[in-house]
């Protein structure tokens, strides 16, 4: 008989009470982890930026476009290895509420830019030949029910038209941080009815995506990029993959502070049933702690007797919270990806949400203990066996 | 002398006034005496068996118990001190609940460096000692009053200790279970040679220790 049968059964004493605490902490890990998930949805963009990778827009806005004849001087800049462009096509699919990202790109450098993207070398051969083709993510595909070879029609909001498309290339995402859930086609099909339909908007790019040989350049690139265009029609602002994606997770900043928060209340609020559960607890044994102190027990026998108890519920719960919350947020994927698949293309628990929701468990288990280990170390043996009767 | 108490003082304190407990203690008691504590509650009684078992300290004097002063211990070295010279035995039994009556009996053990064989040998002895051998994977609530104190009987024992001090241990019992219970401190005392202090309200309890001494209010008459 060893201390740690002394804790599972003290554990184990009021069943009911320590189920119901171990529930409480399951049901606040699963809204932590849903939180933290929403969060690390908000920030996948950031995670799948390159280090290497630049973008470059018209320094007024990204509404504002910019020649396609910067594309040479750019690629002359040192340290540059690489040029593509694209523009935001911003279609509807049958209905509006059919909203997925759409891009104009040009293709061949576009997919030698975004490696991250796996497209069979047959389909992106295919892809690269056929000027109104178009390739989506598997997420998109799926949504759809779209394969190889599918048309379809988008209804043009910042281009207008009725666009025609036929599929010849799904990709998949080489991390799970990317994005399945986008369309790329051939700018030169944007631009050709542009040319006849509107030719002031014909050679026009939203933004370049310049890759950077080396890190140690991307600095100097920035400057020298934007420097080329001072004083032009339309300047430009350079900055990193990283810093571009953050650019738009600032606009909802509040929202995800808010999250935030409530992500730590919840951890307080789990704190205090457990605290509230462990002071009941050791207030009740009050008189075997001075018991076991009189037998001989030391101080660090009854910190582990109560600590032990506290972590135990409090891991037991945790870990039943990380249970449910696995499949309930592949669920939510799932829901997300068919519903407001473009908000958040990405919605998985990482690896990192699943230790701060076992770290804070732990850290709920410790510090709800604390309190009333102090009190029972610090209790006088002869007060606690007053307490008996 | 087995226990020597000298010049020993206790008082509480109850917001800003001292109470004082016990004035001025001399007591001695030698190896193998059966001594039983009397007197009204409130009169000192438990104080001062707590200040000889080292679960508490005086205000001045001295406890010596087989030779060390325990007034002068560290509350580290008390509870060790404890866990190897004393066995007590409380008015309510204070057995863990969650633990069997071999558990309970057990516990003294885990602070010793016993194999688990030898804890399970020293376990089985106490109980047999106390005639519980078969009731020792029984729990607290499946025994009766008696059988409750007979284990802790037992749990004090369990260590072959120095000292054994019982706190009104029929206190909490009927008489039938008392008797067994007194019958058995006796038995500990005669044919086991036990050292045993004694705090009792019950004059039945008293007659079956060597010695009775009084308190009145903080005096030992």
């Amino acid at each position: 008989m060893k201390i740690l049968k002394l804790i599972f059964k003290n554990t184990m004493r009021h069943k009911l009470r320590s189920f119901l605490t171990a529930v409480g902490i399951a049901i606040a890990i699963i809204a932590f982890g849903l939180l933290r998930t929403i969060i690390d949805a908000y920030f996948v963009g950031v995670d799948a930026s390159s280090d290497t990778r630049l973008i470059t827009r018209n320094a007024v806005s990204l509404t504002f476009p910019l020649p396609l004849a910067y594309r040479e001087k750019i690629a002359n800049v040192p340290g540059v290895s690489l040029v593509s462009y694209g523009q935001w096509f911003g279609a509807t699919y049958i209905d509006q509420k059919n909203f997925f990202p759409q891009f104009a790109v040009e293709p061949e450098t576009f997919l030698q830019l975004y490696p991250e993207f796996l497209l069979p070398e047959e389909q992106k051969n295919t892809f690269l030949k056929e000027r109104n083709s178009c390739i989506v993510g598997r997420k998109l595909a799926d949504k759809y029910g779209w394969k190889s070879g599918d048309t379809f029609r988008l209804i043009g909001t910042i281009f207008p038209g009725d666009w025609d498309f036929v599929i010849r290339g799904i990709f998949d995402g080489r991390d799970p941080a990317t994005d399945e859930t986008s369309m790329y086609f051939h700018w030169k099909y944007l631009d050709e009815r542009l040319n006849l339909t509107a030719r002031s908007r014909s050679g026009q790019i939203g933004t370049y995506y310049i890759s950077v040989e080396s890190r140690d350049n991307v600095v100097r690139v920035i400057k020298e990029v934007d420097a080329l265009f001072e004083n032009s029609l339309a300047e430009t602002l350079t900055e990193t993959e990283r810093e571009f994606q953050l650019s738009f997770i600032s606009m909802v900043g509040t929202v995800i502070t808010a999250v935030r928060i409530i992500s730590v209340v919840v951890i307080a609020i789990i704190l205090l049933v457990l605290a509230n559960t462990m002071v009941m607890t050791s207030r009740e044994r009050i008189a075997e702690y001075a018991v076991l102190k009189t037998l001989g027990f030391r101080p660090h026998h009854i910190a582990s007797l109560i600590f032990g108890e506290s972590i135990t519920i409090a891991i037991v719960g945790g870990l039943l919270g990380l249970l449910v919350t696995m499949p309930m947020i592949k669920g939510f994927s799932i829901f997300l990806t068919q519903n407001l698949g473009s908000f958040f293309p990405v919605f998985e628990i990482t690896n990192t949400t699943l230790a701060l929701a076992m770290t804070a468990a732990l850290a709920v288990g410790l510090i709800a203990g604390t309190f009333p280990t102090v009190s029972a170390v610090k209790m006088k043996i002869s007060d606690g066996l007053r307490s008996v009767g | 002398m087995l226990v020597n108490v000298e010049s020993v003082s206790k008082s509480y304190k109850r917001g800003t006034q001292k109470i004082p407990v016990l004035q001025n203690i001399n007591l001695a008691v030698p190896e193998g005496e059966f001594l039983a504590l009397m007197g009204p509650s409130g009169s000192g009684k438990t104080t001062l068996l707590n200040l000889i078992a080292g679960i508490d300290k005086p205000d001045t004097g001295t406890v010596k118990v087989s030779g060390t002063d325990v007034t002068n211990l560290s509350e580290s070295k008390l509870a060790g001190w404890r866990a190897r010279h004393i066995g007590f035995i409380f008015q309510f039994y204070n057995l863990m609940p969650v633990l069997t009556a071999f558990e309970n009996v057990e516990l003294p053990l885990l602070l010793t460096s016993l194999s688990k064989k030898e804890r399970r040998k020293h376990v089985e002895a106490a109980l047999d000692v106390v005639g519980l051998t078969d009731r020792m994977q029984h729990y607290p609530n499946q025994l009766s009053g008696g059988q409750e104190q007979r284990v802790a009987i037992a749990r004090a024992i369990v260590t072959d200790p120095t000292l054994v001090v019982a706190d009104e241990p029929t206190g909490d019992l009927d008489k039938v279970s008392a008797d067994e219970v007194l019958t058995l401190l006796d038995r500990l005392n005669k044919e086991f040679k036990k050292t045993i202090i004694m705090v009792t309200h019950d004059p039945r309890a008293a007659e079956k220790a060597h010695v009775a001494r009084h308190f009145d209010k903080g005096v030992l008459e």
